[in-house]
């Protein structure tokens, strides 16, 4: 074989390969509506998304998935409501005010922080966590809602933090030494220009943040208390998406209607996670 | 950053003794840092609560013995060989094409629209949350692909799920070698596989590492993938080859959390699993993080 076709051929093995990632995506996609949409010959599609009875053992089964929706989004509010300030204000410290050495010990905490398995956090709140919100807060149950988008925020906070960091270190210099020539605190410049210039950057950061709290499982699974009911206040327990599949795929007989169920709430939550994604890198475009 | 702190300390942080806008600056600050040491604070008492309560339970023969007495007493040797299979094979599988994905996306085809594709799909990939991996991954390799509950079915899974790791630090590590030495290379007659092969990625190598040690603790510490692709709760034997199903250490730590034989008997073991998992996960972590760090340093 020439050098000319040796390294036509190379190019093209190598092309192929990089297509695997389209491809396992495609198959994702493929895979889960293909096993998913099956359930609305089962249950109607407005019922599905709309009602709130979801008891898929029951005689007859229910598969209403709306207060797994809701309970789903509650997890993620209340994990973005901790996380996204904590996340942000912590970058803002690390780019505007803290000295070199504690920037960089810093830094791998918040990645090691990242790096804790979720079923150790799910452990942690299950073990310290609950009994604190029984005990001190007076919750019935210390599985609940609030627990769960606790131990969620310290799980997005990595994400939300180093994304907003690069963001926020990324504005130039020289916007920050016109705010300051121009008699405003060191406080007033970050607040008043640094962070309003990276904003898209933070809102991309949030976007990928509230991402990962909504497709997280081993801690819902673990912490949210696995009710399948619409919660009513931030002590009652949950069942999100990501929980209610893992908990019961296993008993759900092979191609049946819980299975079909199952498999189409993993179509919605892999819906809600794409629009999150798809609104950050749209965000991030718009920058660049 | 250098030129960064030099301007911060020429500056006057405060405008007299009793400006309020010095006080409100003082406050806001006192807020940023609170935050910072908050997460600080996070990591130091979940890692504190595990070791303190499992590190009494460590011993040769929890590492080295398997469950007895229906999971209450015995080690956990099985799920530590479960885990680093299934985390090594999933490297194994997902390294190579990683690895080859991003020479194409940096190499061969930057810009092109093919490429701007593919990475649009590596990115979303990234994103899609680890039980659509699992659900995926049991019915397509479980059912589809017919290799049932099995080790290798998890491994494949994984190495799907780790794959977007690999492509991103691999691409970047390419990109930070210098296009001189690639340059120089062609200059001495060399083709461009020959450049890549023996220029661009020696030298990148490294880079690419901390990606493959990122992936590995990745997988290794993921539960709700190969929840129902690779593992079981108990298996009598060692797992003997690719198409059995194994044990794994963070599928075993969930059961024995939620739903073990007897929950209050078993808390030593969950503690002492959790420690091991979390030992095993950090580790890789802090140890990709030293070596990206002296990488850094020699740039």
């Amino acid at each position: 074989m020439s050098t000319a076709n040796k390294e036509r051929l190379i190019q093209i093995i190598l092309a192929v390969v990089a297509f695997s990632s389209l491809l396992f995506l495609g198959l994702i996609t493929l895979f889960l509506f293909m096993e998913g949409l099956p359930v609305f010959r089962h249950v109607g599609i407005g019922a599905f998304f709309t009602g709130t009875d979801w008891y898929p053992s029951a005689d007859p089964p229910e598969f209403q998935i709306l207060p797994l929706i809701v309970g789903s989004l509650a997890v993620t509010l209340v994990a973005s409501l901790i996380a996204v300030p904590l996340g942000v204000l912590t970058a803002a410290w690390m780019t505007e005010v803290a000295p070199p050495l504690l920037r960089r010990i810093l830094k791998p905490v918040i990645e090691l922080l990242a790096a804790l398995p979720s079923v150790v956090v799910g452990f942690f709140g299950m073990i310290v966590v609950a009994p604190i919100l029984q005990n001190v807060f007076d919750a019935d149950i210390g599985l609940n809602l609030f627990n769960a988008g606790v131990m969620l925020a310290f799980m997005s906070v990595p994400t939300i933090c180093s994304i907003s960091e690069d963001a926020l270190y990324g504005v130039p210099q020289s916007l920050r030494e016109a705010s300051l020539a121009l008699g405003a605190t060191r406080w007033e410049t970050t607040a008043g220009v640094v962070i309003p210039a990276a904003f898209s950057g933070i809102g991309t950061a949030c976007m990928l943040g509230m991402s990962r709290s909504i497709g997280e499982t081993m801690v819902v699974l673990m912490v949210a208390g696995g009710a399948g009911i619409i919660p009513e206040w931030i002590f009652d327990p949950v069942r999100p998406m990501p929980a209610a599949i893992a908990a019961e795929i296993a008993e759900a007989s092979f191609r049946g209607a819980h299975y079909h169920a199952l498999f189409a709430i993993g179509m919605v939550l892999f819906l809600f996670t794409l629009a999150f994604n798809c609104v950050a890198q749209a965000i991030s475009m718009k920058k660049n | 950053m250098e030129s960064q702190d030099k301007s911060r300390q020429g500056l006057p942080d405060s405008f007299g003794c009793c400006s309020l806008r010095a006080l409100r600056q003082g406050g806001m600050f006192s807020v940023l840092r609170l935050a910072a040491l908050l997460n600080i604070l996070a990591l130091l008492l979940i890692c504190a609560f595990i070791l303190y309560n499992g590190l009494p339970v460590i011993s040769w023969e929890f590492l080295t013995a398997a469950p007895r007495n229906s999971m209450t007493a015995g080690g956990i040797w099985p799920c530590i060989v479960g885990t680093v299979w299934l985390a090594l094979g999933a490297l194994a599988i997902a390294f190579p094409l990683g690895v080859a994905s991003a020479v194409y996306l940096n190499e061969y085809a930057r810009r092109s629209r093919f490429s701007r594709y593919v990475r649009l799909g590596v990115n979303n990939l990234a994103g899609v949350p680890s039980i659509i991996f699992g659900l995926f991954g049991m019915s397509f390799f479980v059912i589809t692909c017919n290799l049932g509950i099995s080790l290798l079915a998890g491994i494949l899974t994984l190495a799907v799920l780790t794959l977007p790791v690999i492509i991103s630090t691999s691409e970047e590590a390419l990109r930070q070698v210098p296009v001189g030495l690639r340059e120089a290379s062609y200059a001495l007659g060399a083709t461009r596989s020959q450049t890549i092969a023996r220029v661009a990625l020696p030298a990148a190598f490294p880079g690419m590492l901390t990606g493959a040690i990122l992936g590995l603790a990745r997988a290794a510490g993921e539960t709700a993938v190969i929840m129902f692709t690779a593992v079981v709760f108990f298996s009598p034997q060692q797992a003997d080859s690719l198409l059995s199903p194994v044990m794994a250490l963070p599928y075993h730590m969930y059961v024995l959390a939620t739903s073990g034989t007897d929950i209050d008997k078993t808390m030593p073991l969950q503690y002492g699993t959790a420690l091991v998992l979390m030992a095993l996960v950090l580790g890789m972590n802090l140890g990709a993080i030293i070596l990206r760090d002296r990488l850094q340093r020699r740039r």
